[in-house]
């Protein structure tokens, strides 16, 4: 048995440490650790509730909005606050645009260095390559001139002497699989989605003023239309929006998906490699009317699947979801068998781990920062591949028709989703599906402007005196990696309580009281390889299939007078 | 659309002979220098010098280190604005450690990064996004078994220049903010034996900080700072003295209510919270994401998040700063200079109170300002009657 350590998990957000035990070429038991921890739920307590979306937003600036429209949907909710359908159908485009972007993003510069050996591309016919481009798509930049001189460019880096990003990456593994005229290509496309991402998020910047970090607001969005004013939301706007989502579609269709599918017809068999946990919540996301409590009129359906059971969607209750602290560096007043709903959370930090520098945690009962949600006592897994399969057996006909279509072309059956190739094959499947609904909420949001209802902002409690002394509330969202539920306590115009349960905190949760992994380990540990120990590239691929977030993930909220503990350094 | 680079530069050639085998032509060279020049904020006539010290640079090595904190620098950084510039940027440097983009992870990572240290010593760029967590002897961050502080300390010892990108790498951010559980600090705070370059901003312009490496490796040395360490060319002038919705200050138009009347004019968001007249940034002359948009041109007010301890100073941050005063603006700016050390501005009232003395003197020698119209040799515009600023103060 060896022990195997891969500190920093890179290519994704924050800090990630994954220990593993290697037995004959496969992995036989997992540990995953979050090595950083903020307090910013502390920090809430006592603050404004309308600031508390740019507090939280602050968790995390790759899912740049998801915390902020959460929030602003706990504080909504606790106040009785509707927001105008004008005002929802921009938090969609907005919300929309960062999970196609972000999906992109991930596929290329995050997870395709883990199928992709850059290296490989100088091998390359480059007219070759063109002819696989066009077999592929119709993107037009595909001739074998394009591809030459891309591999030209990556040959003289090479060259160079100074690899930069590419340094130490483990170019010819014997695990890389593509032909070089694929690796080419995606290369090529690697480069390309550098210029489009920052294109198409200017949408954040026209509605919320930048990206990251865009501007949200409490009742609606800040960002006035009128038609006839050169400083507010107007025809020009509405012009460049309608540019970015046609090219956001357009690079979707035309490359990535059809890349991401050419690249998992040579990676078949993940398809049976790291499915993990055998349950999946989706929260459900993008309410037609800016209501996201109506259920009804979600585009992605709310739903719980327990044990691969796709004939069978249970209803979500919030009340099911519960937190352990078991193997995590924080005390309950309750020990460490207790778990505990967000309303009653306890956030008390107590490192119990060995003095830095460390080799190794594996051995030690608690070893994360993150805590273990679990529903109904299961854990669970979130994020696109959840959201595909609650909504693939809710019959659910956009998604069937996308999941299908990949299946077919794949020659797989639905079991092939319980994996690490369909984790980032959902991904995609999603993306498509966003790209396309991302016109339908334009469409709709120009035809309110036309009929005259341009209101973005609900301001009737907005001021403090017209609020209970004492509200609750919260609010669901489906974020990129997964589902997003934030829990507020107001009292006397402040804050009194705030827990947040987080997509990277359900994937990335350590073993709770049951002796249960969550979804990465559980992951790591499911017929999984790992045929150099020294080069562990078959755990960057499970643990990139999905999209960890870490600095999301670590439980950070609890304003309810838990002071800070003295943290004992054993 | 994406025109790549068919000549990488290597370790061996000059920038000029990289450009020249890239095909650049010397007058878009000269365009880039020039608009280089620009975003600095130095003469245009100084373009030929620029052109001749960025043609003779050679490709440094930079290493990037990610500590407490979210990535939005990073991803703000990739989203800088023009593509040719950024193009540029990139390969104008080796970029030989960064957590987001970097292929290699775990081992193969760290000795990416113990290689660069050792080949560069004394010679690298640090880059640093994130605060270090001193509570508790650091544990509330480690990569690879080993604190932030232990990291950051070895990583500064042997680098050239320090930048500090981000809140959170300026003061500590949002994990500072009260009562700041981790003792969350800036990087200025443990790296005191060299300058380090603040680059505020949650995040801060992407575009600020390719042009801070730029203007390193274009003059041998870091940009004029202001007092709190932040570049003069970028954070040298206050939010409320650039703003395009100032007129409405001075005409006393506000937006009362989000969405209102005032609101669908794009009139001033002082009213609503707007903490520009507190705020030194860049944003309302570089803008967002490709000169599209900044944040009060979207109609939110600004949060102030260029300046130490916002998350203090400028909450909550939906209520209106205390004492800047509408009507008869030029008399309010001037005072402002003089009153702000109140509260919620106080970390910036020196910095602040400069700029008032700057415009009184310019006044005072009769010197028109921009803002107000040369009226009988260049006089101040006659100040509004006193009972109409108390009823807009």
């Amino acid at each position: 048995m060896a022990k195997v350590v891969v500190d920093p998990i890179t290519r994704i957000e924050g800090h990630l440490r994954i220990e593993v035990q290697e037995e004959g070429g496969r992995i036989a038991n997992a540990w995953a650790s979050s090595t950083q921890f903020r307090g910013i739920e502390t920090i809430l307590e006592g603050r404004d509730p309308r600031d508390a979306w740019a507090f939280t937003q602050r968790i995390c600036g790759v899912c740049t909005v998801v915390h902020a429209i959460t929030s602003c949907r706990a504080v909504e909710d606790a106040l009785g606050i509707e927001v105008p359908p004008a005002g929802g159908l921009i938090r969609n485009l907005v919300h929309g645009m960062q999970t196609v972007q972000d999906h992109v993003i991930h596929f290329y510069h995050l997870h395709a260095l883990d199928w992709v050996d850059v290296v490989s591309a100088l091998s390359a016919n480059p007219a070759a390559t063109s002819q696989l481009a066009r077999s592929l798509s119709p993107w037009p930049n595909n001739s074998a001139t394009y591809f030459a001189e891309v591999q030209d460019r990556v040959r003289r880096f090479v060259e160079s002497g100074q690899l930069g990003i590419f340094t130490n990456g483990y170019w010819g593994h014997p695990a890389y699989k593509l032909p070089p005229e694929a690796n080419l290509m995606a290369v090529a496309h690697y480069l390309e989605a550098l210029d489009w991402q920052r294109d198409v998020i200017r949408v954040h910047t026209i509605f919320g003023g930048k990206n990251p970090h865009p501007n949200f607001l409490v009742g609606g969005m800040a960002s006035a239309i009128n038609l006839e004013d050169t400083g507010t939301i107007n025809a020009e706007s509405f012009s460049k929006i309608q540019g970015m989502i046609k090219r956001a579609r357009r690079f979707v269709d035309e490359v990535y998906w059809p890349d991401l599918l050419a690249v998992a017809s040579f990676y078949k068999e993940w398809a049976s490699i790291g499915g993990g946990v055998p349950n999946y919540l989706s929260v459900g996301e993008y309410p037609d009317n800016g209501q996201w409590r109506d259920t009804d009129s979600l585009y992605f359906p709310r739903g719980v699947i327990m044990d691969r059971n796709l004939s069978e969607v249970l209803p979500y209750d919030h009340e099911k979801v519960k937190e352990y602290v078991t193997s995590s560096w924080y005390d309950y007043e309750g020990g460490d068998g207790v778990s505990l709903h967000p309303w009653d959370g306890e956030t008390v930090p107590h490192y119990t781990g060995p003095e830095p520098p460390w080799s190794y945690l594996q051995d030690h009962d608690k070893y994360t920062w993150m805590k273990a949600p679990r529903y109904d006592d299961r854990p669970m897994e979130v994020g696109p591949l959840a959201r595909a399969l609650v909504a693939y057996a809710s019959g659910h006909q956009d998604t069937r028709d996308v999941v299908n279509d990949a299946l077919g072309r794949l020659g797989v059956g639905p079991a092939a989703l319980f994996s690490t190739l369909g984790r980032t094959a959902a991904r995609g499947v999603e993306t498509v599906l966003l790209a396309k609904k991302l016109e339908d909420w334009f469409d709709a949001l120009v035809a309110r402007v036309r009929s005259g209802d341009t209101t973005t902002f609900n301001g009737e409690y907005w001021d403090p005196s017209t609020w209970p002394r004492s509200a609750r509330g919260y609010g669901f969202l489906e974020a990129a990696r997964g589902a997003l539920g934030h829990w507020v306590q107001i009292e006397n115009g402040a804050i009194k309580h705030y827990q947040c349960v987080v997509p990277s905190t359900w994937n990335c949760s350590p073993r709770d009281a049951n002796g249960a992994n969550g979804p990465y380990e559980a992951a790591l540990m499911d017929n999984h390889p790992l045929v150099d120990p020294t080069r562990p590239l078959e755990i960057l691929r499970t643990i990139h299939s999905f999209d960890p977030c870490m600095a999301c993930g670590v439980h950070v909220l609890d304003a309810e007078g838990s002071e800070v503990v003295r943290v004992r350094v054993q | 659309m994406y025109f790549p680079s068919t000549h990488a530069w290597s370790r061996q050639e000059t920038l000029g002979e990289h450009m020249e085998r890239r095909g650049v032509s010397r007058r878009d060279f000269l365009q880039f220098c020039g608009e280089i020049c620009v975003m600095l904020g130095i003469s245009q006539a100084l373009t030929p010098r620029v052109a001749e010290a960025l043609q003779n640079v050679r490709r440094p090595s930079v290493i990037w280190l990610q500590l407490q904190e979210c990535t939005g620098c990073v991803e703000s950084v990739l989203r800088t604005a023009d593509p040719t510039i950024g193009d540029l940027v990139l390969d104008l440097v080796s970029l030989d450690y960064q957590h987001t983009l970097m292929a290699a992870a775990g081992d193969a990572a760290e000795a990416a990064l113990h290689a660069s240290m050792e080949e560069n010593h004394g010679g690298y760029i640090l880059l640093v996004t994130g605060s270090v967590p001193l509570e508790e002897n650091g544990i509330y961050l480690t990569i690879g078994g080993r604190t932030g502080l232990e990291i950051i300390r070895e990583a500064a010892e042997g680098a050239a220049a320090v930048i500090a990108i981000g809140a959170c790498a300026h003061f500590g951010s949002v994990q500072s903010a009260r009562p700041n559980p981790t003792g969350a600090v800036g990087i200025s705070e443990i790296v005191t034996d060299k300058p380090v370059v603040n680059i505020a901003g949650c995040p801060p312009i992407g575009d600020v900080v390719t042009a801070t490496v730029v203007h390193y490796l274009t003059f041998g040395r870091l940009p004029e700072l202001d007092g709190d360490g932040r570049p003069l060319f970028a954070y040298g002038a206050r939010i409320h003295d650039q703003c395009p919705r100032r007129a409405h200050f001075d005409a006393g138009q506000y937006v009362e209510e989000f969405d209102d009347e005032g609101a669908r004019k794009a009139w001033c968001l002082y009213q609503v919270g707007c903490k520009g007249p507190a705020t030194f940034s860049p944003c309302p002359i570089f803008q967002w994401n490709d000169h599209t948009d900044w944040p009060i041109g979207a109609g939110h007010p600004c949060i102030g998040c260029t300046e130490r301890h916002f998350w203090d100073t400028m909450t909550p941050f939906y209520k209106r700063l205390p004492d800047v005063a509408g009507f008869g603006v030029e008399r309010n700016a001037d005072l402002f200079g003089a009153a702000a050390a109140i509260g919620a501005v106080a970390g910036v009232a020196a910095h602040a109170a400069a700029t008032g003395v700057h415009r009184a003197r310019q006044k005072k020698a009769g010197i028109p300002l921009p803002v107000v119209p040369d009226v009988g040799g260049g006089a101040p515009a006659p100040s509004k009657p006193s009972g109409e600023e108390e009823s807009n103060g």
